[in-house]
C-alpha cells in the first residue's frame, strides 16, 4: 500500500525539483496530446522549446520576443505571488492590466500632441494608478465588507473588458483612424512610445521594470518586516495576528501592489509591443501570470525563470502553429496542464511516500 | 401589454431560460461546497460541458445524448480536480484556477471543427392546451425539458440535504472532516462523489448554453457564467432554494439588459453588458456585509484539505 507521511518541514530538494519534474511531465503529456492531434510529438516539443532559441532560421526573431513576452508575465506574477503567499487571492490581474493600459494611454492621449519626454513617465504613473485603483475595489470590499476577493477581482475582469470595448470604440478612438476601432498608435508617437532600448534584445522599459521588481521583491521577502509578515500570514494566520500583523493592511498592500504592477505591465504593453488600445490588445497575460507565479514557487527568482519558460511556450506555440499547423488553443491547454502537474507533484515537497503498512510511532 | 417595447410574459419566460445554466452549475457547486470542497473551476467545467455536449449532440443528432455528453465532460474535468485535491492534497484555490485555464484551452481546441455548425433542435415539452393559457402559458408551460429539470434538481438537492441520512453525512464531512472521519465516514470518497456531481451539473449547464441558449459553438462561450454561479452560491448562503432565486434574479438582469440593447436604449451597449457582473458584485457585497450572517452559514471545513494522520 502507498501511504503519505507528512514531512516535519518542506523538503528543500523537492522545492526546486518539483517545477522541473512538472515541466518534464507536461512535455510528456503534451506530446501525447500533440500525437492525438496527428502531429509528431517529438517535433512539436522541439519546435516549442528548442527552435525559438537555437534554430538559426527563427532564433533571430524569436530570441528578442522572449523578453518581450516574459516582461509583463514576470511583472504581474511577482505582484500576485506576494498576495498568494499571504493567502490573498487576486485573480483579476487581467482586469487591472487593462485598466492600467487605459489610464496610461488616456493620460498620454489627453496630452497629445505635446512633445516632451515627461509624457511617458506620466503615463507610467497613470498606468500604475489605474491598476492600483482597480485592485482597490476588491481590496476595500474585502476589508470593509468581508466580500470574497477571488470572485470580485475575477468578475471585474469582465467589467474591465467592457470598459475597454467602450473606450476603443468611443472616447479613445483614433480621430484620424477612419472610423476603425482602436486608439492612435502610441508606439509611433515618440513622446509616448516604449521602444526597444537595445536593438535585437527585445529589452524595453517594461522588461527593465520587471527585473527591478524581481530584485525588490526578493529583498522585501528576505530582509523586510513586511515580507516576513506576508509569509507569516500565509503560513500561520493566527500566529500572525498575535505577532501584531494587521490583516486588513496586508490585504490592501498585497492587492495594491499586485494591481499596480499589473497596471504597469498593461501600460508598457500598450505603448510598446501592442502599440495601441484596441478591443483585444490584452492576450491573457493576467491569467497566465497565475501559472507563472506558481511555477516559480511564489519566489521572485523562480518567477523570473518561470516567466522566461512561459514566454518560450508562447513563442514556441506561435512557431508550432506556423510550422506544424498546431492550433493556438493547444498551447493554452498545454499551459493549463503545466499548472496541473505542478500542483500534483507539489505533494512531494510536503509529504513522503511510504510503501507498506504503517509502523507504530514511538 | 408591452412596457417600453418589452413584453413582460416573454421577459419572464426568457429569464427562466437564461437562468438554467447558472442554476445547474450553482446547485452542483453548492453540493461540493457543502461537502467542504471549494472548486473554483466551475467556469472550466462548464465550458468543457458546453463543447463535449455540443460535439455529442452534433455527432448523434440527439440533443438529449448531448446533455449526457456535457455532464460526462464536466464530470471528467472535475475528476482531475478531485484527484489533485483529495488524493494529492493540492491547494484547492490554485487547482480550481488551473481547471478553468485548462478547460478554456482544451474546449477551444476540441471546438475548432464545430464553429458555425447548428446543433440539433431541442423541442419544448408538449403541454398541449396549457401552453395557450394567456400569460401563464408563455411563462410556465412553454419551455424545453431542461428548465424543469433545473428546478427539479434544486428541489432534489434541498430534500436530500435536509431530510436524508446521505445529506447529513455530506454536511458532516463539510463541517468537520476530522469528526466525520472519526465516526467512520469515508471523507475522501464522499468528497469525490460530491465533486463529480458538481462537475456533471456544471457540464450540464454548459451544454445548455451551447445547445439551447445560444445555440452554437464559439470560444469562451460561457463568458463568466461559472464565476457568477460561484457568486450565486455565496448569495444563496448555501441554501438550495435561494440558488434558484439568485439565478432568476441574475437571469432577469441578463435578459433585461439584452432586451434594452435590442430595444435601442440610450445607454451604450458595453455598459449594459457589464451590468450583470456589476450587480453580482453588489449582491455579494450586500450578502457578505450582513453582520457575518451569510459567512456563518458557510461550511466550516470549506477549502481545507483532509489527510488522515490517525
Amino acid at each position: 500500500m502507498l501511504r503519505l507521511e507528512k514531512r516535519p518541514s518542506p523538503s528543500a530538494f523537492w522545492q526546486w525539483a518539483t517545477p522541473v519534474l512538472a515541466v518534464v511531465l507536461t512535455m510528456i503529456a503534451g506530446g501525447i496530446m500533440f500525437a492525438l492531434l496527428g502531429k509528431n510529438p517529438v517535433e512539436a516539443i522541439r519546435t516549442i522549446f528548442w527552435d525559438p532559441l537555437f534554430n538559426e532560421q527563427f532564433a533571430a526573431y524569436s530570441r528578442p520576443q522572449l523578453l518581450v513576452k516574459a516582461g509583463p508575465l514576470i511583472l504581474i506574477a511577482v505582484g500576485l505571488s506576494l498576495g498568494f503567499r499571504a493567502g490573498i487571492w487576486n485573480i483579476g490581474a487581467e482586469g487591472q492590466y487593462i485598466m492600467g493600459a487605459l489610464f496610461g494611454a488616456g493620460v498620454g492621449l489627453a496630452l497629445y500632441p505635446v512633445e516632451t519626454r515627461w509624457v511617458f513617465p506620466l503615463m507610467v504613473v497613470a498606468g500604475i494608478f489605474g491598476g492600483w485603483l482597480w485592485a482597490m475595489i476588491p481590496a476595500i470590499l474585502k476589508t470593509r465588507f468581508n466580500t470574497n476577493e477571488i470572485l470580485v477581482s475575477l468578475l471585474l475582469v469582465y467589467v474591465a473588458q467592457n470598459v475597454l470595448a467602450s473606450m476603443s470604440l468611443g472616447l479613445l478612438r483614433n480621430p484620424e483612424g477612419g472610423g476603425f476601432p482602436g486608439s492612435r498608435n502610441l508606439g509611433q508617437i515618440p513622446a509616448m512610445a516604449n521602444p526597444e532600448l537595445i536593438p535585437g534584445t527585445g529589452m524595453h522599459w517594461g522588461v527593465i521594470a520587471a527585473f527591478m521588481v524581481v530584485i525588490a521583491a526578493y529583498i522585501l521577502l528576505q530582509r523586510h518586516i513586511l515580507g516576513f509578515q506576508i509569509k507569516l500570514a500565509g503560513q500561520a494566520p493566527r500566529a500572525a495576528r498575535f505577532a501584531g500583523v494587521n490583516p486588513q493592511r496586508l490585504v490592501l498592500l498585497c492587492m495594491g501592489i499586485s494591481g499596480a504592477l499589473a497596471g504597469a505591465a498593461g501600460l508598457f504593453e500598450v505603448t510598446g509591443p501592442s502599440g495601441q488600445i484596441s478591443i483585444d490588445f490584452n492576450v491573457g497575460y493576467g491569467f497566465t501570470a497565475i501559472i507563472v507565479a506558481f511555477l516559480g514557487r511564489l519566489n521572485p527568482i523562480g518567477i523570473l525563470l518561470a516567466g522566461l519558460l512561459m514566454a518560450l511556450t508562447y513563442i514556441g506555440g506561435e512557431l508550432a502553429s506556423f510550422m506544424l499547423g498546431l492550433p493556438a488553443a493547444a498551447i493554452q491547454a498545454f499551459q493549463g496542464m503545466l499548472l496541473f502537474f505542478l500542483l500534483a507533484v507539489d505533494l512531494l515537497t510536503n509529504f513522503r511516500i511510504r510503501f507498506g503498512t504503517r509502523k507504530e510511532a514511538l | 401589454m408591452d412596457i417600453g417595447g418589452i413584453n413582460p410574459a416573454v421577459l419572464i419566460a426568457s429569464l427562466m431560460v437564461a437562468s438554467v445554466p447558472i442554476i445547474l452549475a450553482a446547485i452542483g457547486e453548492l453540493v461540493v461546497e457543502k461537502a467542504g470542497v471549494l472548486n473554483l473551476g466551475v467556469e472550466g467545467m462548464m465550458i468543457m460541458g458546453a463543447i463535449t455536449g455540443f460535439a455529442t449532440a452534433v455527432a448523434t443528432g440527439n440533443p438529449y445524448l448531448g446533455f449526457l455528453g456535457g455532464a460526462i465532460g464536466g464530470a471528467g474535468l472535475s475528476l482531475v480536480f478531485g484527484v489533485l485535491t483529495q488524493f494529492l492534497l493540492a491547494n484547492q484555490v490554485a487547482t480550481g484556477l488551473a481547471l478553468t485555464l485548462f478547460g478554456l484551452g482544451l474546449s477551444s481546441l476540441i471546438g475548432q471543427g464545430y464553429v458555425g455548425i447548428k446543433p440539433p433542435l431541442t423541442e419544448n415539452v408538449p403541454f398541449g392546451p396549457l401552453a395557450d393559457i394567456p400569460f401563464l402559458g408563455t411563462v410556465i408551460f412553454d419551455h424545453d425539458w431542461m428548465v424543469y429539470v433545473s428546478i427539479g434538481v434544486c428541489a432534489a438537492v434541498w430534500a436530500v440535504l435536509k431530510y436524508t441520512r446521505l445529506g447529513l453525512i455530506l454536511r458532516a464531512v463539510g463541517e468537520s472532516h476530522d469528526a466525520a472521519h472519526a465516526l467512520g465516514y469515508k471523507v475522501v470518497r464522499i468528497r469525490m462523489l460530491a465533486i463529480l456531481f458538481g462537475g456533471a451539473m456544471a457540464g450540464l449547464g454548459g451544454a445548455y448554453i451551447s445547445l439551447i441558449r445560444v445555440p452554437q459553438w464559439t470560444d469562451g462561450i460561457t463568458a463568466g457564467a461559472g464565476w457568477i454561479a460561484l457568486a450565486i452560491v455565496v448569495f444563496a448562503s448555501w441554501k438550495p432554494w435561494r440558488v434558484l432565486l439568485g439565478a432568476y434574479l441574475f437571469g432577469g438582469i441578463t435578459v433585461l439588459q439584452l432586451n434594452l440593447q435590442a430595444a435601442g436604449a440610450r445607454i451604450p451597449v458595453e455598459y449594459l453588458s457589464m451590468s450583470p457582473y456589476l450587480i453580482t458584485i453588489l449582491v455579494l457585497v450586500i450578502m457578505s456585509s450582513g453582520k457575518g450572517k451569510a459567512a456563518l452559514n458557510a461550511p466550516a471545513a470549506l477549502g481545507q484539505n483532509f489527510h488522515a494522520s490517525r
